[in-house]
C-alpha cells in the first residue's frame, strides 16, 4: 500500500505526515497520546497521536516522543512474532508522530472486572448463581492475565505501564487478552526490571479494584505456573517482595 | 464552635494553626530554621530550634486570635512522616500542654493533612494528587477509603534534588532553597540535557542529581552554560516527570482535577506547567499559596478535626511519632 489518501482532484498524498484523519473519532486521551478510531478503505483501525505537550520544552518534547513510539513499535513487533496478543501494526508516521494499527472490538479489562463485581454484588435481583459466577470470571481473568504478562517477560520485554486499562478484550472474551500502550516498554533480561514492572501493576490494581489483595495473588500465582521459564519466574516473584519492602521503608518526611 | 490547634515539626518548619469546624483558619503561624548556604538542617538541630520556639508560638497564636486555652477542643499533631528528633519534641509539648488544659489529643498523618488542606482551599472534590515536597514526591488518588498512592519516587523526593543542588551552587537556604533555583531558573536559556527517568507511574531524581552536580564542578563545559542554565534544566527535567506521572494517573482514574501540594507545590513554573497539561485535556487544576503548601500548623489542626468529628481521638500512651508512616496507611472515614 503505497497511498492512504487520494484527495478530489486525484493527487496522491505521501504516506508521511498526513495531516488529516478523515472520519475520526477522538476515543480517548491518555497522557501522553490522543487516540483516534477511523476508517481506512472500510477496515476499522486506530490511530495512536503523540501530540506536542504543551508543558514540556519542545526539544524534550520531541526526544520523548521519538523515543517512545520507536519503543511502542518494537515491542508490538516483537509481541506479534512471537504469538502475544497485540494490535496488528498498519503503519508508522514519524513526522506526525502517529502509529496506525488494528482496532481491537472489545472492553478493557479494567472495565470487565468493574462489571463483574457489579454482578457480584449483592442486591435483590441477584442470584447466588450469577454471584458465583461473577467471581469465577473474575479468577479466570487474573489467571490469563499473569499467564500473558509471564509470555511477554519471557521474551525479554518490560511493558512500563501495566494497568488493567492497557489490556483490552478481543470480543469481550476472557480468554482473549490484547496487550497495548508499549510507549514505556523496554528490553531487558534483569530479574530486577520485570519485578519492578510487577510492582507496578500490583499497585495500580489493588489501587483500582476492590477485593484485589486476593485476585492479585491469582495473577502472581498464575505468572508463575504459567511462566515458560518457571525458575526466573520464581526469583522475579521472590525480587518483587523485595521491591515491595522497598516502598514501604522508605524514608519520608516533610 | 469546634475549635482544633494544630502542631506541625516533621522538618524544618514548626507551625501552630488553630482552626474552626467550618474550615476557618484563625491562625496559622510559623517559624522556620533556616541554615547557612552550603548547609543542610541536622535532626538534633532543628530539633532544638523547635523545643526553643514552640511556647512562644502558641502564646502568640492565641494572642493573636484573641482566644484563651479553654476555648480550645483538641490537640492535633504530626505523627509522622518525618525527621524523628523534631518530630519528639514537638509531640512532647503536645503530651504536656494535653495534661495542663486538660485537652483530647488527635495524631495525623503529615501527608494527609497536605490533601486535606488542598482540599479545603481549593474547593477541590476528587482531585488526583501531586504531593511535592523535600521529602516525599507522590502522586496520590482516593479510593476504597484510602488515599492510595499511584506512583512516587523511587529514590530521593523532588524537593530533596533541588535542595542539595542548591547546596552545591551555594545559593541560600532563606526563604527556602527551592525558591531560589527558582528565581535563578526564570533567568536561564540553554537547556542542558539531563536523564530523564520514568517507570509506569514511578519516577527517579537520583541520576539527574548526579549528573548535573558532575556538570556543574566540571569548570571546562561550565564555560557553555550559567548557573541559571542549570537552574533551568534542572526544574525543566525534574517538573516535566512529575506532571507526565501526575497525567497518566489522572487518566487511568478518570479524573479531571489535579491538586499540587506540599513545599515545591507552590513553584509557579510547575504550577503554570501543570495548567498548561490541564488546558490540553480539558480537565481543571488547583495550586494554594506557601501559607498553605509549605508545612503549616492549620493543616494539622484542619485534619485532625476531620478526625476528632468522627470519633476518634488518641489516648495520651500512643501519642508517639514515627519516621515512616504511608499515606496509605491511614484509614479515611470522612469521605465516601
Ligand atoms: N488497538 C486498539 N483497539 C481499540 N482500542 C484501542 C486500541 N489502542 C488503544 N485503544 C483505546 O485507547 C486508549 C488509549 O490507548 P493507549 O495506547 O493506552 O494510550 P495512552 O498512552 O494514551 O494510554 C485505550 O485505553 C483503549 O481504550
Ligand atoms: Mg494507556
Amino acid at each position: 500500500m503505497t497511498t492512504l489518501a487520494t484527495t478530489n482532484n486525484n493527487e496522491i498524498k505521501s504516506i508521511e505526515n498526513i495531516t488529516s484523519l478523515p472520519n475520526s473519532v477522538l476515543l480517548s486521551q491518555g497522557a501522553e497520546a490522543k487516540t483516534y478510531k477511523i476508517d481506512l478503505y472500510g477496515i476499522k483501525c486506530i490511530v495512536k497521536e503523540r501530540f506536542v505537550k504543551a508543558y514540556r520544552h519542545p526539544t524534550l518534547d520531541q526526544k520523548i516522543s521519538g523515543k517512545r513510539i520507536l519503543q511502542e513499535v518494537r515491542s508490538l513487533n516483537k509481541c506479534k512474532k512471537n504469538g502475544i496478543d497485540v494490535p496488528a501494526l498498519l503503519l508508522v508516521d514519524v513526522p506526525s508522530n502517529r502509529i496506525y494499527m488494528e482496532y481491537i472490538d472489545g472492553i478493557t479489562v479494567k472495565q470487565y472486572l468493574y462489571n463483574c463485581f457489579d454482578q457480584s454484588k449483592e442486591t435483590s435481583t441477584t442470584t447466588t448463581q450469577t454471584q458465583t459466577e461473577a467471581h469465577q470470571q473474575q479468577i479466570d481473568i487474573c489467571a490469563e492475565i499473569g499467564k500473558q504478562i509471564a509470555r511477554i517477560h519471557d521474551l525479554n520485554i518490560v511493558h512500563g505501564d501495566l494497568t488493567t486499562s492497557n489490556m483490552l478484550l478481543r470480543n469481550n472474551s476472557k480468554s482473549n487478552i490484547v496487550f497495548i500502550d508499549f510507549g514505556l516498554s523496554y528490553t531487558s533480561t534483569m530479574t530486577e526490571d520485570k519485578a519492578v514492572d510487577m510492582y507496578v501493576l500490583e499497585r495500580a490494581f489493588i489501587s483500582t479494584h476492590p477485593n484485589s489483595e486476593l485476585l492479585f495473588k491469582e495473577i502472581l500465582d498464575s505468572y508463575q505456573k504459567n511462566s515458560p521459564s518457571p525458575k526466573v519466574a520464581k526469583a522475579i516473584l521472590d525480587k518483587l517482595d523485595q521491591v515491595r519492602l522497598r516502598g514501604r521503608k522508605k524514608l519520608a518526611f516533610g | 464552635m469546634v475549635l482544633v490547634m494544630g502542631f506541625e515539626g516533621s522538618a524544618n518548619k514548626l507551625g501552630i494553626g488553630i482552626v474552626g469546624d467550618d474550615g476557618t483558619i484563625i491562625s496559622n503561624i510559623r517559624h522556620t530554621y533556616i541554615t547557612p548556604p552550603g548547609e543542610g538542617f541536622l535532626p538534633k538541630d532543628t530539633a532544638k530550634h523547635h523545643r526553643s520556639h514552640i511556647i512562644a508560638l502558641v502564646q502568640r497564636a492565641l494572642k493573636e486570635s484573641n482566644l484563651s486555652y479553654k476555648d480550645i477542643d483538641c490537640l492535633a499533631y504530626t505523627k509522622g512522616p518525618g525527621m524523628g528528633p523534631p518530630l519528639r519534641s514537638v509531640a512532647v509539648t503536645v503530651r504536656m500542654l494535653s495534661q495542663l488544659w486538660n485537652k483530647p489529643i488527635v495524631a495525623v498523618n503529615h501527608c494527609i493533612a497536605h490533601i486535606e488542606m488542598g482540599r479545603l482551599i481549593t474547593g477541590a472534590q476528587d482531585p488526583t494528587v501531586l504531593y511535592v515536597s523535600g521529602g516525599n514526591t507522590q502522586v496520590i488518588s482516593y479510593s476504597l477509603n484510602k488515599y492510595r498512592i499511584f506512583g512516587e519516587t523511587i529514590d530521593i523526593a523532588v524537593g530533596n534534588c533541588l535542595d542539595r543542588f542548591a547546596r552545591v551552587i551555594q545559593i541560600p537556604n532563606d526563604p527556602s532553597p527551592g525558591y531560589n533555583i527558582e528565581q535563578l531558573a526564570r533567568k536561564g536559556k540553554n537547556l542542558v540535557e539531563l536523564p530523564y527517568l520514568t517507570k509506569g507511574m514511578d519516577v527517579s531524581f537520583s541520576g539527574i542529581l548526579s549528573s548535573i552536580e558532575l556538570l556543574a564542578k566540571d569548570k571546562e563545559k561550565m564555560k557553555q552554560y550559567t548557573v541559571e542554565d542549570l537552574c533551568y534544566s534542572l526544574q525543566e527535567t525534574l517538573f516535566s516527570m512529575l506532571v507526565e506521572t501526575a497525567e497518566r494517573a489522572m487518566a487511568h482514574c478518570g479524573q479531571k482535577e489535579i491538586l499540587a501540594v506540599g513545599g515545591v507545590g507552590c513553584n509557579e513554573r510547575l504550577q503554570q506547567m501543570i495548567n498548561q497539561m490541564v488546558s490540553q485535556r480539558d480537565g481543571k487544576s488547583f495550586a494554594i499559596d506557601e501559607r498553605y503548601c509549605i508545612d503549616n500548623g492549620a493543616m494539622i489542626a484542619w485534619a485532625g478535626y476531620l478526625m476528632y468529628k468522627d470519633g476518634v481521638t488518641t489516648p495520651l500512651d500512643e501519642t508517639t511519632t514515627t519516621q515512616r508512616f504511608r499515606t496509605d496507611q491511614v484509614e479515611v472515614t470522612w469521605r465516601d
